[in-house]
């Protein structure tokens, strides 16, 4: 077989720079093969490698007492939940795919992540995404996103996960480069953690999963680039396509053999598929590891050693088991007819040896090429475009005339609209875990017994009763915030996750960050990156929350311009007892509501107008100074909230976010679903006529951070609110849930909204327009 | 997973359940969550490959992607082991209940007339709905107190029952049809059905009344936290019936 002739043009195709080809040429003491080159390329990939996040990642806060597995240690980070019972969670981007071919795109990423917890030895027992597509006017807009929705749905329903939370958000900035960042959660016990280790030489290395093919070929390498117009064609072929049925076969053969204490180590083919799960597991065992390619089963004729190792077909596992146990692994997976072949084994050598039918095509040092791919400290330049949008004042802005249609306008905004015509299309509720659906602030879901993996038949813990757990997840990124102020919006984002567990009844576990941001080369939108991260970091320091892993996605752009950057944060937070749990909308007539948090931020002098829901779907605007996020104010608000809601107080707890008090308040009175087309509205009536001197458009629609609204008995309301001020946290009772409309009261005037006239916009929006 | 167990032979007040476990089945672990854990009997997960239901008093062809759904709903399930003997059971009139996919499986298997085919909408639907029950005089309905909506989850692509006019005729005129989708006021009207069934049809048996199928997912509607309980009277009225028999066999 004649290989490639290596030259300086297609080490750059490869994107691998000069320098980093003199590196590797260093590594390896001679030139590298064609496979070779192909394997740096994607191990160094900004996917595989985080060679220019690195240096930012490290600042993070991953320490906490709760952590068993932390980050960047395995395939996901593990927290301790109590019981004996741990969590595995983690979240990854699958953009570029999405963004060529949105439904496979989509669907394999669900299918990545799913591996990745599996991976740990945990039972996935329910799903998340947090997407981002353009303005729903365009028809290509449309096609993604309903691309990307039914590739999430397929993937998801088809496995069985519950897809139980998420968001989704639109604007320009993504037209043509949708975002895609899906996230998986796994329960599993303390003794039943998995490591991706190939440990103990001379045991055999295991391949399970279909046969390989050209597919998704070197798409790790392909995320690490900038969209072009060329990519929808060129790049096709550099999407996977998934298998959730395989996948399904692929768990429960995983777990039950992991049970069997037969594996050694054991970790999923995903990025760089079995070039990056080879050198990987040697690397972290310290061992060398030995396969030979024409033992891989393969789907197409005469593929290439180069196209055997980095492709990314889907749904394949490499399993490292313990010498002499190779029949039980065998006898597992021949019950769940699944295809396996053994095609290498461990060594001593601390080398990733590749052979193909005996000839050496790869023999590269595991841990280097894993560990030790260059680290770059790019410069950092503040946007020229933060100069006019900080200078944005409201003088020149006069106030809302029309707030009964401003608020109609918001509820109808695709960003704040309900969400229903996505997730109604996700199997939310199979396995019986979840408690709370999609709708409210955050998701809670249910662990029990059948949550775990398999135990061994000799296990002590067999039979042990398992003690029924809640957790709640949510995920947030406001990103217009973020374009406004990377620091400030990233630290929002996670005051915000923070703030919508505390609203549901549960006390933050634990952070995965998804970081979406452009092309690192350009020094502002590596500015946007590293004020980002700072601004995670401190948010998730001030309240207390490791971070246990992520992904970055940089690169996100194309021809009309960079994304608005994206740090995703999605959070998991444990519920202490099932009576905790709570929701976002009103409950009774007659009971109180309360107002916790200072109504306005009178230091912010755009009254948390900046970067607005009402800005943009109103004015048109997306400027200003993004609102201010106090975190000590926000920690004492969350404490004093989680504090008022185990008192059993508190009937409803709902923030204010993307269009402030009055889209909290008129969300409170509409989001409760009972069945097909039967809504459960409740009226409010509000008096905000004693908060004076501040314009309306502020007041009603602006975003300052730190508010909840919740909802008490009439006969708690005073005790409430005095528990509240106890604590340094403002309060006042605003009003009384009850009536068939929503009335707010204001010193500019009174405003009436019909409750069935709003529930209808918000409800049906999305589904109007993709009609 | 679920240790597998076999029926407890002895105690007429459990009831013993064969959970059919597939490749790809999905609501199976939740369905013997329902039956053991909230209601007490025994269950266990029977492998798609075993020929025998091991002493089972009921069967239940739970929810899912049996053998991913490929060709056709259902129409790879029909042809394994564990259906062969579940042809046989239903023939000696044991009960059968098919869940969503086992639903699906039953009318590839011939043991319910008519198909399920894709929601109008082309579009996947989870979502509570609320239910009649049309005939009250079945294994699968007995304990429904006259009148009495249930509000159950869906979650399927295809849940469009379709049968030609003849047979929907039939099916009405022998009390087959036990439940129809309709709204909160119990109109059963186009909108109240998530897929566009012939006639808002959401469940059937079969014409000796000992074999069964619905969509929607009594399973998930089974316990307080989950915000529903009717689905549990389905599997009440099922251990209604079996306990009945087995007196009756005494």
């Amino acid at each position: 077989m004649n290989e490639p002739e290596i030259t300086l043009e297609l080490v750059q195709k490869h994107g691998l720079t000069a320098e980093e080809y003199a590196q590797i040429r260093a590594i390896l003491g001679r030139e590298p093969t064609y496979t070779e080159l192909g394997i740096f390329s994607v191990m160094w990939s900004e996917h595989c490698s985080y060679k220019n996040t690195r240096p930012l990642l490290k600042t993070f806060p991953t320490r906490s007492p709760r952590i068993l597995v932390g980050a960047g240690e395995e395939n996901a980070g593990i927290i301790d939940i109590g019981d004996g019972l741990a969590i595995a969670f983690k979240m990854e981007s699958h953009n570029h795919p999405s963004a060529v071919e949105p439904f496979q795109g989509a669907a394999t990423g669900v299918g990545g992540i799913i591996r990745d917890i599996f991976t740990m030895g945990a039972r996935p027992v329910c799903a998340l995404d947090s997407l981002r597509f353009g303005d729903l006017s365009s028809p290509e807009v449309r096609r993604l996103f309903a691309g990307v929705v039914a590739g999430i749905a397929h993937y998801g329903n088809c496995f069985g996960i519950p897809t139980i939370a998420g968001e989704v958000y639109f604007d320009k900035s993504f037209d043509g480069n949708p975002l895609v960042n899906v996230f998986c959660l796994g329960v599993l016990r303390h003794s039943q953690i998995a490591r991706g280790k190939a440990q103990g030489v001379g045991n055999p290395v295991f391949y399970v999963g279909p046969a390989t093919g050209r597919d998704g070929l070197a798409g790790a390498a392909f995320a690490s680039q900038d969209l072009t117009e060329e990519s929808a064609e060129q790049q096709r072929g550099a999407v996977q396509v998934g298998d959730p049925f395989m996948e399904k076969l692929l768990v429960e053969a995983c777990l039950e053999l992991l049970a069997t204490g037969a594996v050694a180590g054991i970790q999923d083919m995903g990025a760089a598929g079995l070039t990056c799960s080879t050198c990987e597991t040697a690397a972290r065992a310290c061992t060398g590891i030995e396969i030979e390619l024409s033992k891989v089963p393969q789907r197409a004729p005469n593929m290439t050693p180069y196209e055997i190792m980095l492709s990314e077909s889907q749904e394949r596992m490499l399993i490292i088991v313990k010498k002499g146990r190779e029949a039980e692994v065998q006898r597992i997976f021949d019950k769940w007819d699944l295809p396996w072949a053994l095609i290498g084994e461990v060594t001593d050598t601390g080398r990733m040896v590749v052979k193909n039918h005996g000839k050496v095509v790869a023999d590269i040092p595991a841990a280097k090429l894993a560990n030790e791919a260059p680290v770059y400290h790019r410069e950092a330049r503040e946007p020229e475009y933060l100069k006019s949008t900080r200078a944005f004042k409201l003088d020149d802005l006069p106030d809302v005339k029309e707030p009964v249609e401003a608020l109609k306008a918001l509820l109808s905004w695709p960003t704040i609209a309900s969400k229903n015509w996505v997730y109604r299309q996700y199997d939310h509720m199979v396995r019986n875990g979840s408690v709370v659906c999609p709708g409210s602030d955050a998701a809670v879901i249910r662990i029990k017994e059948d949550s775990l993996p398999p135990l061994p038949e000799n296990s002590p813990e067999r039979g042990q009763p398992v003690p029924e757990k809640y957790v709640a997840i949510s995920s947030d990124c406001n990103a217009a915030y973020v374009y406004l102020d990377p620091y400030e919006g990233s630290k929002i984002a996670v005051a915000e996750a923070a703030r919508n567990l505390a609203c549901a009844g549960a006390t933050p576990l634990g952070v995965t960050d998804n970081l979406n941001f452009g092309n690192p080369h350009n020094p502002e939108l590596f500015y946007q990156l590293k004020e980002a991260v700072r601004g995670v970091g401190d948010g998730c320091r001030a309240l207390d929350v490791p971070i246990t892993g992520g992904n970055c996605s940089l690169y996100n752009q194309n021809p009309s311009g960079p994304i608005d950057p994206v740090p995703t944060i999605a959070m998991v937070g444990l519920i202490e007892k099932p009576e905790h749990i709570t929701t976002q909308w009103f409950k009774d007539d007659g009971d109180a509501i309360i107002l916790l948090g200072d109504a306005v931020d009178l230091l912010d002098p755009l009254y948390g107008l900046g970067g607005s829901a009402y800005l943009q779907a109103v004015r048109k605007l997306k400027t200003g100074r993004p609102p201010r996020c106090e975190l000590e104010k926000e920690k004492a608000l969350q404490e004093v909230l989680l504090r008022l809601v185990r008192s059993g107080w508190v009937k409803s707890a709902h923030d204010c976010s993307e269009g402030g008090l009055a889209v909290a308040l008129a969300e409170s009175c509409i989001s409760q679903v009972v069945a097909r087309h039967t809504p459960k509205l409740i009226g409010a009536k509000v008096d905000l006529a004693r908060i004076k001197g501040i314009r309306l458009d502020a007041l009603l629609f602006g975003e300052s951070q730190g508010r909840v609204v919740v909802s008490t008995g009439p006969e708690q309301a005073e005790a409430v609110v005095a528990e509240a001020n106890r604590h340094g946290v403002a309060a006042r009772k605003i009003g009384v849930v009850g009536g068939r409309n929503l009335r707010i009261k204001t010193a500019h005037g009174t405003f009436v909204w019909k409750l069935g006239e709003i529930h209808d916009l918000w409800w049906n929006s999305i589904a109007r327009l993709m009609h | 997973m679920v240790a597998l167990t076999a029926a407890i032979p002895g105690d007429d007040s459990k009831m013993n359940f064969a959970v059919l476990q597939f490749p790809g089945s999905n609501c199976d672990q939740d369905c013997v969550h329902v039956l053991r854990n909230v209601l007490g009997h025994s269950a266990w997960l029977q492998w798609h490959k075993e020929r025998s239901l091991r002493g089972a008093d009921a069967v239940i062809i739970p929810g899912g992607f049996s053998y991913g759904d490929y060709l056709r709903t259902g129409a790879i399930a029909r042809f394994s082991p564990v259906m062969q003997a579940v042809v046989e059971f239903a023939g000696n009139g044991g009960l059968v209940l098919g869940i969503c996919n086992g639903f699906q499986i039953l009318c590839e298997a011939g043991l319910l007339p008519g198909a399920l085919i894709r929601n109008r909408s082309l579009q996947f639907r989870c979502e509570h709905v609320y239910l009649k029950t049309v005939a009250p005089d079945s294994p699968f309905t007995r304990k429904i107190p006259e009148g009495r909506l249930l509000r159950i989850p869906v979650a399927h692509g295809e849940g469009c029952y379709f049968a030609d006019a003849a047979t929907i005729r039939r099916l009405f005129a022998n009390r087959q049809v036990l439940w129809q989708y309709c709204d909160a006021k119990g109109r059963v009207s186009d909108d109240a059905s998530p897929n566009g069934s012939v006639r808002n049809i959401a469940g059937i048996c079969n014409a000796t009344r000992n074999v069964a199928g619905l969509m929607p997912h009594p399973e998930r509607a089974s316990e307080g936290i989950l915000g529903c309980e009717d689905g549990r009277l389905v599997f009440e009225s099922m251990i209604e019936a079996l306990t009945e028999r087995k007196l009756a066999v005494k």
